[in-house]
């Protein structure tokens, strides 16, 4: 469950924001989360709720998440490709010259405050 | 409160209830564009380690696997081998028990164990503070057990020079391809256990080519901590990357 320490680390960086830009309290973050990262957005939900409850400025916070799906480049056909999984060959010619260029993210984009 | 990562000694002991918890919403809610990476306090406190780590030439390898592929043994077994040419230390990680800390502590190298109560993994703040209790020698080479998970340890840089996968020959030779992140993230494949051929069907040709597709550098290296078989390229591939970190190192 490594959803549990990355959601810490959401509310730390909601925290650090909230005193450096000066506000009481968050009522939405949003995320964005690549859908070939490890995440599970359900896990990160669960834990969110758990994480945000013990913050004064998190507590009742809702929490978005923005799935962002899976492309790559590929050398050989020299075109951009969506892909399902990090590892798997590319679906126009099969072959592994493939560089991800989305889908990997794990990223705070913004946050409703008040 | 730590001075450098900024941990107080609970997450939140600066709650006290003393304020006005009641927020009414006067319609004042605004929007602000954070775009900060979810691991970025992490990945900081990974370099601060690694900063430590080259100020002081050491030469450290973080350690992952499933749990039970023979990390522990491999150690002792390497540390004996080094038989205190220079000084090796060891961070332990595990979820409970101190077991693994004193069987290396056995072996006369230093050691602490971290135990991560529910968590999955170590991350760079707790390596950090296990920093400070171990003093790693000048020199040295320091190894990070981590928390045996195929999964979770992959996203969490420690500050190491290497991510060291160990792949026991029970496991099954498709683990790179079922747990791609993991052999993506490591320079090194080991395969422990080779001992146990005979009796698996595993197979090592295979186990390579499907590691090479994630991560077409990896090293790899066939060794039984048992029998001590290819201990000796294990224990050159050690050495140079000691001799490396020491002449970058002032
Ligand atoms: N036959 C054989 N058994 C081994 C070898 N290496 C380790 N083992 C055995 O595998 C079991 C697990 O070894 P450990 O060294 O505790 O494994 P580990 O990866 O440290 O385990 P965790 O820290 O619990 O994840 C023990 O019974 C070891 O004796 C080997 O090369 N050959
Ligand atoms: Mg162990
Ligand atoms: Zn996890
Ligand atoms: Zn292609």
């Amino acid at each position: 469950m490594h959803e549990l320490s990355l959601t810490q680390s959401v509310i730390r960086i909601v925290e650090q924001e909230a005193a450096r830009q000066g506000f009481a309290t968050v009522k939405t973050v949003w995320l964005e989360i690549g859908e070939l990262s490890s995440v599970l957005p359900d896990a990160m939900e669960f834990c969110f709720q758990a994480v945000a409850a013990e913050s004064p400025v998190a507590k009742g916070a809702k929490l978005e998440i923005l799935r962002v799906p899976g492309t790559a480049w590929c050398l050989d056909c020299a075109q951009s490709h969506p892909i399902a999984q990090r590892f798997d060959p590319c679906p126009a010619c099969g072959g592994h010259h493939l560089t991800v260029t989305s889908g990997e993210e794990m990223r705070i984009k913004e946050m409703e405050v008040a | 409160m730590c001075t450098v990562c900024g941990c107080g000694t609970g997450p939140h002991d600066h709650h006290d209830h003393d304020h006005d918890h009641h927020h009414h919403d006067h319609g004042d809610s605004r929007l602000i564009a954070i775009e900060q990476n979810i691991l970025a306090h992490n990945d900081r406190l990974a370099e601060g380690n690694r900063a430590y780590l080259a100020e002081r030439g050491i030469f450290a390898l973080n350690l992952v696997s499933s749990p039970g592929s023979g990390k522990t043994t491999l150690l002792c077994r390497t540390i004996e081998a080094i038989n205190n040419r220079y000084p090796v230390s060891v961070i332990e990680g595990d979820q409970q028990t101190r077991h693994d800390a004193d069987r290396i502590l056995a072996t006369g190298a230093k050691a602490v164990q971290i135990n991560t109560g529910k968590g999955c993994h170590l991350d760079a703040h707790m390596v950090g503070h296990a920093f400070e209790s171990l003093e790693p020698a000048n020199g040295s080479v320091l190894f990070i057990e981590n928390v045996g998970n195929l999964v979770c340890p992959a996203a969490f840089d420690l500050g190491e020079a290497y991510k060291v996968a160990i792949l026991s020959v029970t496991e099954g030779e498709d683990k790179p391809i079922k747990y791609p992140d993991m052999f993506h993230a490591a320079a090194m494949m080991v395969i422990n256990k080779i001992d146990l051929l005979p009796y698996v069907d595993f197979d090592v040709e295979a186990a390579i080519a499907w590691a090479r597709k994630v991560n077409p550098d990896i090293v790899a290296l066939p060794v039984s901590a048992r029998t001590g078989e290819g201990m000796e390229e294990w224990l050159a591939w050690i050495n140079e990357g000691r001799r490396r970190a020491r002449v970058v190192s002032p």
